[in-house]
């Protein structure tokens, strides 16, 4: 079969599983999943650890073999098309430790070695900021840098289709945001770019669609816009109590503009639509039990809050809200 | 426009990684030159070996001295028979004589310096009896270079590195990179597998000519010791030595995950080699019964082939089939490794 070089998916897949079987028992690490990646897009993997992200990812890069299921890149298939496929993807791997002793430009000259047609090493080291790295070895490189080696090692062979798996995992915010920046460069430029990470505001700020993924399944899918309109509102309450007592979710409920209410480990969080009516009416109701308030925020609702709305947890284990 | 060669920018990758380590560096080149001239310095111009006797006391025991002290390599002395026996149990002495008639010697014939002075002494006092020897023999005793220890050690000392290095140097490396998950980034890529391999093993042979040169002029220079055959027949059965233990080094780190892991496998292996393959002594000493282990292994092959071409002179053709055996070991080695081979 002839592959056909400009489908409208970059990225198919249907009823995907994985399943890892041990002396304990099968788990299905990805069960059931179905992807539509579109060409140009980038489309997030959100979800917390474990959840078959880099799974999924991995099946869709080639390097695993799914259990069962269908999986079309680029209008092609694995197994059939590796070569011209790799030709023309792009990958960074979740944690890779690249030769220490060699240097970054050293490193990108081989990877672009791999490539019929690629970019020159240097445009490369120039586009991730590494360009005055060009003689440092990796071994003496930053966190970022690295991250950002890994970046330019994935564009040197100048892919349609980008795969990044928790690219600013562990990193400072500046790292963070470079590498925000260096990503938002290449969607300007067309290409399709499917990334992995379990920060919101990652996704929110990068991705056009996101895909919420927890034990294997998309849970929820769409633009970051529609999946935190689907919460019925725009902000977020968030207050605590002097003294933890007295005050029942029905009452929080009840009260003008609040569309949920979630008690948390650190205090209550209301969504609410309209702020200036819930916040007077929240205070209201307080004073009037003679309660004391020892925290009141409020935000924006985050994709943080779909997903607890969703599954009743938080992301990551270390959630703390914001302050 | 550039151009870019995948297997050149591989093995360019490896051999500067090998050159930026120190360590490597020393590993491969230094301690094998060590070695050499430790041990051709322990073992040149051994003194000949002097033969410890007592004689016990007794009247005719002055001159059986007197007899003994005639030759220059025995060392002797009288002394009352229970000193003789103690000297004798804590290995001080080879034997005790213990004059009268007939002659006693006490030796223990299980030690080689014992049954030595045995001959030794008999013969010493058998011709001052008067015992004449119907057949008349001269000693002419062989020091030339060519047939002494450290000849004998240096071709053993460029097998043994050869296996150490192609090992080590292949398969350490391919484990590091697994662990690193740099294995799995490049199968990522559309790098041809063949030519990582190659790279390998390509970078292994350019270290090779280092190698050789380093041990092979060392033994010249400082021992004289002899190269008899060409020089490029010892580079073309080094060129397939440093290959076939790529292949091995290669086999061995096909599977594992851990550097824990390969260290174990590859002492496993080369253990068996260090003792039996003929790196210090001739693996000829071993018993029959365990020959065909010791001639099964790659490296007691590649040991002859590199004696006989350095030593002895000989041409290729006449090692054909150690070659062939090496040759056999490696490329068997080779296709199992691919087979087996864990990308990620």
């Amino acid at each position: 079969m002839i592959p056909n070089e400009h489908p409208d998916f970059a990225i198919r897949c249907r009823s995907l599983r994985k399943r890892y079987t041990s002396r304990k028992g099968a788990v299905d690490a990805v069960n059931g999943l179905n992807l539509e990646i579109r060409q140009g897009e980038c489309f997030g993997l959100l979800g917390p650890n474990g959840a078959g992200k880099t799974t999924t990812i991995e099946i869709l890069e080639g390097l695993l073999d799914a259990t069962s299921g269908e999986v079309e890149v680029l209008g092609m298939t694995w197994g059939k098309h590796d070569e011209r496929l790799r030709q023309r993807l792009g990958i960074s791997l979740q944690e890779t430790r690249f030769a220490e002793k060699l240097s970054v430009q050293e490193t990108l000259t081989l990877f672009r070695s791999f490539y019929h047609s690629g970019k020159d090493p240097a445009d490369v080291m120039a586009a991730v900021g590494l360009a005055e790295k060009a003689k440092a070895w990796v071994g003496k490189l930053s966190g970022g840098q690295r991250q950002r080696l890994a970046v330019a090692c994935a564009l040197v062979g100048n892919p349609e289709l980008l795969f990044l798996d928790e690219p600013t995992t562990g990193l400072d915010p500046q790292s963070r945001r470079q590498l925000w920046g260096i990503i938002r460069d290449l969607r300007r430029q067309g290409r399709t770019v499917l990334i992995t990470t379990h920060y919101m505001d990652e996704a929110e700020r990068l991705c056009d669609r996101v895909a919420v993924i927890d034990h294997g399944k998309v849970i929820a899918l769409g633009s970051p816009g529609e999946l935190i309109a689907t919460l019925g509102g725009e902000h977020v309450v968030e207050f605590a109590l002097a003294i933890d007592n007295g005050i029942r979710e029905s009452d929080l409920a009840g009260l003008p503009a609040v569309r949920e209410v979630r008690v948390e480990a650190t205090g209550i969080a209301l969504t609410v639509a309209e702020p200036h009516i819930a916040i007077p009416a929240l205070l209201h109701l307080l004073q009037s039990r003679r309660l004391e308030l020892a925290r009141l925020t409020t935000r924006h609702v985050s994709l943080e809050d779909v997903f607890v709305h969703l599954t009743g947890r938080h992301l990551r284990d270390d959630y703390l809200p914001p302050s | 426009m550039t151009t870019y060669r995948p297997l050149k920018e591989l093995s360019l990758a490896r051999l500067r990684e090998f050159l930026r380590e120190p360590e490597a560096v020393f590993w491969t080149y230094g301690f094998p030159l060590l070695l050499a001239v430790g041990l051709g310095l322990a073992f040149r111009n051994r003194p000949v070996e002097k033969v410890y006797v007592d004689v016990e006391l007794h009247e005719l025991a002055p001159a059986v001295l007197m007899t003994l002290q005639q030759s220059p390599e025995v060392v002797a002395g009288i002394r009352p028979a229970g000193e003789c026996r103690d000297r004798l149990r804590l290995g001080k002495i080879a034997l005790v004589v213990i004059p009268g008639d007939p002659y006693t010697f006490l030796y223990d014939p299980t030690r080689p310096e014992s049954a030595l002075a045995r001959r030794k002494i008999d013969d010493l006092l058998q011709q001052a009896a008067g015992r004449t020897d119907p057949l008349a023999t001269v000693e002419r005793e062989v020091t030339e270079p060519g047939s002494r220890y450290i000849d004998f050690l240096v071709p053993g000392l460029i097998g043994m590195n050869l296996m150490g290095s192609g090992m080590w140097g292949v398969g350490f490396v391919i484990v590091d990179m697994r662990v690193r998950k740099l294995l799995k980034r490049y199968v990522a890529t559309p790098m041809k597998r063949t030519d990582f391999l190659w790279s390998m093993i390509g970078a292994r042979l350019a270290f090779m000519i280092p190698e050789l040169t380093v041990i092979l002029g060392a033994g010249a220079l400082f021992f004289g010791v002899p190269i008899r055959g060409s020089l490029m027949a010892v580079f073309l059965l080094s060129l397939l030595g440093a290959v076939s233990f790529s292949g091995l080094g290669l086999l061995v780190a096909s599977r594992a995950r851990r550097i824990e892991t390969i260290s174990g496998l590859m002492n496993a292996v080369m253990l068996p080699m260090w003792l039996l393959s003929g790196i210090f002594f001739s693996p000829d000493r071993f018993p029959d019964f365990m020959q065909p282990l010791v001639q099964a292994l790659p490296l007691t092959q590649l040991n002859y082939a590199l004696r006989a071409v350095i030593l002895e002179g000989a041409g290729l053709v006449s090692q054909s089939w150690r070659l062939l055996a090496l040759a056999a070991w490696g490329g068997i080695s080779f296709l199992f490794a691919l087979r087996w081979f864990r990308w990620n």
